[in-house]
């Protein structure tokens, strides 16, 4: 894309307009913490669910999943649907306890009747960890995006976004935060409506007409409409499996969007409002797949000297709005892809920061005796940091192989913030002891077999075999993790493992009613 | 303050069956929707072929792409199923027991104050 796309400018100007003005509303709007972490509680069910379904639909699953559509077929259908099947799980068994139980972090709730400080410390590495690693995939993503959509060097787009980010979350809070991520997701749901709309539309409507052709004009042939390579052995099944089901569960940003509704109802209508949106976004993102296939493959005007598609696979969604709709959905769509980045980053970090301020600060260093004003401020000051690392941190790893970081973050969400949250909340005899150990073995053991496995071990250091071959550690570290909160749990005889015992009644009473949630939210 | 509804609350046999009924949809809800994800699974993993079975001899589309996109439905129905039912039937007995509770509190507290002034 050599000349620079008037349309994308101006619809990119004018979101960034819109978001900057909402900043300034929220900005107004937000003196207290729990106007800062929480949005004061006011944002309804449907709301959220749009939020939680931006914040889930990055530019990684927009651009990611068609490509692999686009590359090998049926395989993105597997990615996508376990990204989905999460969601029940955190109704069935999360939503309304988290609501009920917590207050600006998930740690909240971890630590609900349990010693406070190790358990916040360890749920706050476990934040980090997270954000840090999805922070920085979806830098260098948004990097080399912005460099192929608008032609800017890839150290300026990063450094763009990480400023953009820290101006959202620092002055607006989960206001504006939550705001900019509604807009985003309204923009990035019409565009790839219309985008389905006009593959479908070129090919009289006729689904079956749309996979024929696929399959005649693919390399793979008929093999893209089964399963292929993605997932080989069962091992690697189950455990991807566990990883995209269970991970989801123990996002920090996603977690952190349930305190901003007033009450258990609302939460549980977030997730249904979010379920809906993904999942009609996945079914979406198929279809753009298959149409990228049969529409941009074969077209010379995408291609390299090689054949190769212009700029990789992951362009092949933006490739086929210009094919679809000229420059006009190009302009839009690049537009889209830019601000889901910013909304997303800015998500990912305001859950950090309040890792930071609410975990770290107040409670593990302060003892809870922080000052409400001192909180925020703590919160604003690591909001900075924070982008200052993310700049530094996308500017590192432009070249490095980066693949590996989302898998990584939600293995270490199911392997050590999950077993965490659900057995201090389902299980009466959790005591601190167990949560915590249990806890570290599970982060620990995510990270060292990533750093073990295939992709990092083989891929990037480049030994020549993996000491751990499995690519996805979950079924593993998950395990490890959720054994040790049992067994070291149940050997602990402590008297404060008595107390702990005891607190769950009234913590039971409190998650399924939220009684006691008007004294402790203002 | 909060104390006290939570021992009334406990004790209170329509918060026992709620909690009962509730926690058997859920799990119910929770085991339906791992039986079916990790059966889509397990085909992938073990018999992948089964999934390239097209519906029909003149239709390209195959079985495990509509199996995918029902998997996508039903999730998004049986999170539908659980929300009505969690957010109509089971909140209206959880108010009756959370304002008994606050009836119960408050009622202790004036018999409280009564004896406070006699």
């Amino acid at each position: 894309m050599d000349d620079m796309n008037v349309t994308a400018i101006i619809m990119f100007l004018i979101f960034i307009s819109a978001t900057l003005l909402i900043t300034y509303w929220a900005a107004k709007r937000t003196k207290s913490a729990s106007q800062y972490y929480a949005a004061g509680g006011g944002i309804t069910g449907f709301q959220n669910g749009l939020a939680i379904a931006g914040d889930y639909m990055s530019a990684a699953s927009f651009l990611g999943i068609s490509a692999l559509v686009f590359a090998s077929g049926f395989d993105g259908l597997i990615y996508s649907i376990g990204f989905l099947v999460g969601w029940p799980v955190i109704l069935f068994l999360i939503a309304e306890r988290l609501r009920n139980l917590g207050k600006y972090t998930f740690a909240d709730v971890a630590s609900y009747r349990l010693k406070q400080r190790p358990i916040r410390l360890l749920s706050a590495c476990g934040t980090l960890a997270v954000i840090l690693l999805y922070l920085i995939a979806q830098m260098v993503g948004a990097g080399k995006l912005i460099q192929i959509l608008f032609g800017l060097p890839y150290e300026i787009a990063v450094v763009l976004v990480g400023i953009l980010m820290v101006i959202y979350v620092s002055v607006g809070g989960m206001l504006a935060t939550t705001w900019v991520q509604i807009i985003k997701a309204c923009l990035l749901l019409f565009g790839a409506t219309v985008m389905a709309f006009l593959v479908l539309k070129n090919l009289d409507f006729s689904v079956n007409n749309m996979f024929s052709q696929a399959v005649s004009i693919h390399d793979n042939g008929i093999a893209i409409m089964a399963p292929g390579t993605l997932v080989t052995d069962p091992v690697s099944a189950i455990s991807l499996g566990l990883a995209l089901m269970f991970g989801t569960a123990g996002l920090p940003h996603i977690l952190m969007r349930f305190f901003t509704v007033p009450d258990a109802k609302q939460a549980r209508r977030s997730v249904f409002f979010a379920t809906g949106f993904i999942g009609y976004f996945y079914i979406l993102t198929f279809v753009i797949g298959f149409g990228a296939i049969v529409f941009i493959s074969t077209n010379p005007e995408f291609m390299d000297e090689t054949g190769a598609l212009l700029g990789g696979n992951n362009m092949s969604a933006v490739h086929l709005s210009k094919a679809m709709g000229g420059d006009i959905l190009l302009g839009f769509i690049s537009a889209v892809a830019f601000a889901t980045i910013l909304a997303v980053v800015s998500g990912l970090t305001l859950a950090g920061a309040a890792a930071v301020s609410h975990d770290l600060y107040a409670s593990c260093i302060k003892k809870g005796q922080a000052k409400e004003e001192t909180e925020v401020m703590v919160s604003r000051i690591a909001t900075i940091c924070l982008g200052v690392m993310a700049i530094m941190l996308g500017i590192l790893f432009e070249q490095q192989n980066i693949a590996f970081m989302v898998g990584l973050a939600f293995a270490i969400a199911a392997s050590a913030n999950f077993p965490v949250l659900f057995f201090s909340m389902f299980w009466e005899k959790t005591t601190t002891r167990g949560a915590m150990i249990g806890g570290w073995i599970g982060l620990i053991s995510a990270v060292t077999l990533v750093i073990l496995g295939p992709i990092v071990w083989v891929d990037i250091l480049g030994n020549a075999k993996a000491i751990f071959p499995y690519k996805y550690p979950a079924l593993f570290s998950m395990s490890a993790g959720m054994f040790f909160v049992y067994v070291i749990s149940v050997l602990d005889k402590s008297k404060a493992a008595e107390e702990e015992r005891e607190a769950f009644g009234d913590q039971f009473v409190r998650s399924m009613t939220g009684v006691g949630i008007e004294t402790s939210s203002h | 303050m909060s104390k006290q509804h939570y021992e009334h609350i406990r004790n209170n046999k329509n918060f026992q069956d709620l909690v009962a009924r509730r926690s058997k949809l859920s799990w119910t809800l929770a085991a339906l929707i791992l039986i079916v994800y990790y059966s889509f699974i397990l085909v992938i993993a073990f018999s992948p072929d089964l999934f390239g079975i097209p519906i029909s001899d003149d239709s390209t589309i195959t079985w495990g792409i509509i199996i995918g996109i029902a998997i996508i439905l039903f999730t998004f129905v049986i999170t539908g199923i659980y929300v009505h039912k969690a957010n109509t039937s089971f909140d209206q007995i959880l108010k009756t027991v959370v304002d008994a509770s606050h009836e119960h509190v408050n009622s202790q507290d004036s018999n409280e104050s009564d004896r406070g002034d006699k």
